[in-house]
């Protein structure tokens, strides 16, 4: 299609450079610099989609950020990308967009029949509809209601584009490149302030692109081009364009997301789709202009019926005409510029102003162009379904309550312009409360809250020159504060016309008889009769009537409508608007891609991958693996057709006959040293520790000040005043909070300090029979007896040149040793214990064999200490000391704590010896039970016992030891099994622990 | 996002930071006699206030100190930051 609407020469789109793109399908050409909507306007395309609710064909509202309708769904390189505004989004080769919410074409929409239902569908009709009968939710209505909800389809495919974050800081941040942030931008940066100047659009200047006005002596885009130009040449000074900040939070943070390859055909190799930048300014200068109002009137929503400033720059941009025969439609001077444009263009419009006799500058130039203009005329509704054919325009009285002489005129496009609406989201969310401005019937920012100020048209200021001047001296204010230097910049001359005072008047009266729809909101299809109904239902506060509406709630959050919402609440209640007030803006101010959020922090990269030094070996060795917190670690060693049942019962089984090896570097390390260590031990841990000697290690539980069991793992003296205290994989973290919050908020008086060092061991835990006889082949020199290294005693060694730290403790209830060594000669230890342990038959195992081992012996692990246990459930009575005190201790003493009815650790084990129990079944008397069945507590760890070749569970039940011999059931609904168990003792195997003293 | 002032580092974000809870709770002296209410008071009750709170927090992924900050809990604005065992005015 040709561009029947492109003008020659005019605008700043590359004419050398044709792009080719489909929209629907159909194959469509622009220039390099369109966005997707100036070059469908220049196609003549001007229905693009269908409204949420009543399917009406919907055009081109906007040229920006603001947009209502144009939301489309692109497709690029196989990825899809919802909830594109056609007004932002720049064309590329091979483009591919299509419409949304309508079935199966936007010229042909099923769904348009809602259009002639409205009746059925008020303000609030999901909350009157779908209420009956409640068996109707989920097979009817919910599935109804997901259909028709949403703009667009999300791709269920991983998103292959990359997104970067970036943390930034600066002494000022700018919001937006027009007048105001280019003058001040330049006044700061002068004075050596460290500067950041946001601009949402790809080209820079605001509305010194499209205004007819001169800055010292050059048209207002020369003047932003000079200062553009020489703020990138500065090295104080970041300016981006393509970024929107879009949230303003906490102590001057501000986040930004900036559009760095979304108007390419393809992201370049090493450049992100998206970043968003996290910037922590000093000061903030909110310059981020204004958005004109729409004027309400009947079928305002036809395509071809537009905000006058966006036609304006369709023209003066893009080089585009929004229609031939266009009616402009104002209250105000802006109309006027839009018109003459058209003129100065070889288009005749007509001005239809509310005003009765307005004069200004530009009001003359328009009657000297000889524009036709109509005072005290308005448009009373516009005709034509997908696009504007006539309108209907009356004459209205002084008192803007009667309407006169309703005639038809032909017209293609109706231009409004009910004044301008300044953008104070940004200084909203700081916290900055804001004021109504009577004079330009909006709302501007109050007092600074944080470190912010808004400039410029986003204050309420709409002369260039006071706005420019204002801008030089917020500028150099902010920055002589933190730079304390005085280089001002004197401020330019500026040439523009003056302007009069705009009408108040904005919504058109319905004429006699006629029941025009007149919409408020065009994304979410809310009109005036929808926010007068809302009243007469007893609405009142505006927070209601938002949400009871959907007023503002749509993905343009109402950059349009919220002001004549407003204004339509306070005229029907007789209140003034700021009583009413407003509704609360909350970040993000444009919609923000989800990957753009997450950022690289995906897959794998969502959080650290520890490995162990080790890591190599095991993966040489067909280890399968598994993750522990953030650690990878060997689940079992995989040999030929094995799978994670038979491994681990061989790894297990090898381990009770012969010897097996285990890495357990992810096990927590903490180095505890200082004269008062073994006092702060002694009040950390429930057992006695002030009498261990240099050598030895004990296995200690430490609780939370509730009673309840944090940790457990064994502290090994290393000397007088050093201990080697070890935790869970899991809790290292926390333990080492938790004793860095005693040491330094509760006893500073202690002379202890502690360091993780977790990472600089590396460990290998031998078990099995046989670990005897390989440690001695691996420390000839050292006395390895059970006299020379009992149960418990610790020693160092060298290991074939290397030092080693060999700890005899044990997990697995065998004969076990742990050896340490430092990180960096742990894969030489790992293969010399293998290498050594060949002739004793040596193998790897991983957790779920070590698992299996501490499950059999009855040992407690993370599933039986779930937050949940104090030591008395856990069997670990022994280990709470009677004579000291220690954390958590005046909490065992609580009721429920010393209570008979608390659910204790046992064994479990199936009467057929042969079906295993799920983890997590419950544990109940008779399986037969009503619902409830009274549950006596629940299975917490399950494994194959390979001592006994049967299965064994370790479960936490009521009454625990007294059940023992007890006859019960284990019930897992999820598996939907109910298996005849026998109690017994937790301590499975080996119950005198005799193994790990032999 | 918070823009803490470390006492021992400077100014730095909430995210090197894990948040502690009320910095005025004192925990009751070792092997001190004291009744069931004293020690629940201890555990479990915190007064959740409106306006000026000081609160420890505990600057994991720096310097590893806890420290105390006097916070608005309603504006989020920071106050005055204490090192550990620093008097508070």
């Amino acid at each position: 299609m040709s561009q029947d609407f492109r003008l020659d020469n005019v605008g700043m789109v590359n004419r050398e450079k044709k792009i080719s793109f489909k929209f629907n399908g159909k194959k469509y050409f622009g220039f390099e610099g369109d966005t997707i909507a100036s070059a469908l306007i220049a196609n003549g395309v001007h229905l693009v989609g269908r409204s949420f609710k009543y399917h009406r064909p919907r055009g081109f509202f906007g040229v920006g950020v603001d947009e209502p309708y144009a939301i489309l769904q692109l497709d690029r390189n196989n990825e899809r990308d919802p909830n594109i505004r056609a007004t932002e989004q720049e064309i590329f080769e091979g483009l591919e967009v299509k419409s949304v919410n309508c079935w199966p074409s936007v010229n042909f929409d099923i769904g348009a029949i809602n259009n002639f239902l409205k009746m059925f569908f008020p303000a609030g009709f999901y909350y009157k509809t779908f209420m009956w009968p409640p068996s109707f939710w989920y097979k009817i209505y919910e599935p109804f209601i997901r259909m028709a909800a949403g703009f667009g389809e999300a791709s269920i495919k991983h998103d292959k584009e990359r997104y970067e974050h970036k943390y930034e800081y600066c002494d000022l941040l700018i919001t937006g490149s027009g007048p105001s942030g280019l003058a001040s931008a330049y006044a700061a940066a002068k004075n050596g302030a460290r500067v950041i100047l946001a601009e949402d659009k790809p080209r820079f200047g605001g509305s010194l692109l499209t205004s007819d006005v001169n800055i010292g002596n050059q048209t207002g885009v020369e003047w932003a081009q000079k200062i553009i130009a020489e703020l990138k040449s500065m090295p104080n000074v970041t300016v981006k364009n393509r970024s929107q900040v879009f949230g303003y939070y906490d102590h001057n943070m501000l986040v930004m997301s900036e559009r760095i390859s979304d108007h390419l055909p393809k992201t370049q190799k090493y450049l992100p789709k998206q970043r968003l930048w996290y910037i922590r300014a000093n000061e903030v200068l909110i310059s981020s202009g204004s958005i004109e109002r729409p004027l309400v009137f009947g079928n305002n929503d036809t395509p071809g019926v537009m905000l006058s400033s966006a036609a304006k720059e369709y023209m003066k941009v893009y080089g585009v005409l929004v229609g031939k025969k266009p009616l402009i439609f104002t209250n105000n001077d802006s109309g006027y510029e839009t018109a003459i444009e058209f003129k100065k263009n070889g288009v005749n419009p007509i001005i239809l102003d509310t005003r009765s006799d307005p004069s200004s500058d530009i009001i003359t130039e328009a009657k000297n162009l000889s524009i036709e203009i109509k005072f005290s005329y308005v448009v009373v509704a516009a005709k034509g379904y997908k696009k504007v054919k006539s309108a209907d325009i009356a004459k209205i009285s002084d008192d803007k309550k009667e309407l006169f002489n309703i005639e038809n005129i032909k017209c293609d496009c109706i231009c409004v312009s009910g004044f301008w609406t300044p953008s104070i989201h940004l200084a909203s969310q700081s916290g900055n409360k804001s004021k109504f401005n009577e004079k330009i019937d909006a709302f501007v920012p109050d007092k600074s809250k944080q470190q912010e100020s808004t400039i410029g048209s986003a204050n309420g200021i709409f002369t260039l020159e006071e706005t420019i001047k204002d801008a030089f001296d917020k500028g150099f204010d902010v920055s002589n504060k933190i730079t304390e230097k005085n280089n001002k910049i004197s401020v330019p001359t500026v040439v523009e016309k003056k302007s009069t005072v705009h009408d108040k008047f904005w919504c058109v009266p319905l004429p006699k008889g006629k029941s025009y729809k007149r919409f408020l909101d065009f994304q979410n299809d809310v009109a005036v009769s929808d926010i007068e109904l809302a009243l007469r239902e007893g609405f009142r506060s505006i927070e209601h009537v938002k949400r009871y509406t959907t007023l503002g709630m749509a993905t343009d959050q109402g950059k349009t409508s919220n002001l004549n919402g407003l204004q339509l609440v306070s005229d029907i209640e007789n209140k003034v608007v700021p009583q009413v007030g407003h509704t609360t803006f909350r970040p993000p101010y444009t919609p923000v891609s989800i990957g753009a959020i997450v950022g690289r922090e995906v897959g794998k990269h969502s959080k650290p991958t520890r490995k162990s030094p080790m890591h190599s070996w095991h993966e040489k060795n067909n280890a399968v693996f598994v993750d522990a917190g953030v650690w990878l670690r060997p689940r079992y060693y995989k040999q030929g057709n094995e799978g994670i049942f038979e491994a681990s019962k061989r790894e297990a089984k090898n381990v009770r006959q012969n010897v097996g090896v285990c890495d357990v570097t992810t096990l927590g390390k903490i180095d505890v040293k200082g004269p008062d260590a073994a006092e702060f031990l002694n009040r950390v841990y429930t057992n006695a520790w002030l009498k261990l000697p240099v050598g030895k290690a004990r296995y200690g539980v430490m609780l939370r000040e509730d009673g309840i069991v944090m940790d457990d793992g064994t502290t090994t003296r290393i000397s007088e005043n050093h201990y080697h205290m070890t935790t869970t994989t899991a809790q290292a973290a926390n333990v080492l909070s938790h004793l860095e919050y005693y040491l330094q908020l509760v006893w500073p008086e202690l002379n202890v300090n502690v360091v993780s060092t977790t990472e600089q061991w590396a460990g290998a835990a031998i078990a099995g029979p046989n670990s005897r006889k390989l440690l001695m082949k691996l420390f000839p020199n050292l006395d390895v007896s059970n006299e020379g290294l009992p149960f418990m005693g610790y020693k160092e060694a060298d290991l074939f040149g290397v030092p080693a730290k060999i700890y005899r403790i044990s997990f697995s209830g065998e004969l076990a040793y742990e050896i340490n060594v430092e990180s960096d000669n742990g894969y030489f230890m790992w293969e010399k214990i293998m290498e050594v342990g060949k002739e004793f038959q040596i193998q790897p195992y991983g957790t779920e064999a070590l698992s299996t081992l501490r499950i059999e012996m009855g040992h407690v692990a993370g599933s039986e200490l779930d937050g949940r246990t104090i030591p008395y459930d856990a069997s670990l009575e022994g280990l709470v000391s009677k004579k000291k005190d220690f954390i958590g201790k005046r909490s065992l003493n609580r009721s429920a704590f010393t209570s008979t009815d608390r659910e204790k650790l046992v064994g479990v084990v199936p009467i057929d010896k042969t079906t295993s129990i799920p983890e997590g079944s419950y544990i109940v008397k008779d399986p037969k039970a009503k619902f409830p069945n009274p549950k006596l507590g629940h299975v917490s760890a399950s494994c194959w016992s390979v001592e006994y070749d049967n299965p064994f569970s370790l479960a936490i039940i009521k009454d625990g030891k007294n059940m023992i011999g007890q006859k019960l059931f284990a019930m897992s609904p999820l598996k939907n099994k109910t298996i005849p168990v026998e109690i017994v003792s937790s301590h499975y195997v080996d119950p005198e622990g005799k193994r790990v003293r032999s | 996002m918070l823009y803490i002032n470390c006492p021992h580092c400077g100014l730095r974000s909430q995210n090197e930071f894990a948040y502690g809870g009320d910095a005025t709770v004192k925990r009751p002296e070792l092997n001190k006699e004291i009744s069931d209410q004293e020690w629940d008071n201890f555990v479990y009750l915190r007064k959740s206030p409106r306006g000026k709170h000081l609160e420890l927090w505990h600057h994991i992924s720096g310097c590893r100190q806890w420290i105390k900050v006097e916070r608005d809990t309603s504006t989020h604005e920071i106050f005055k930051t204490y090192k550990a065992n620093e008097a508070i005015e």
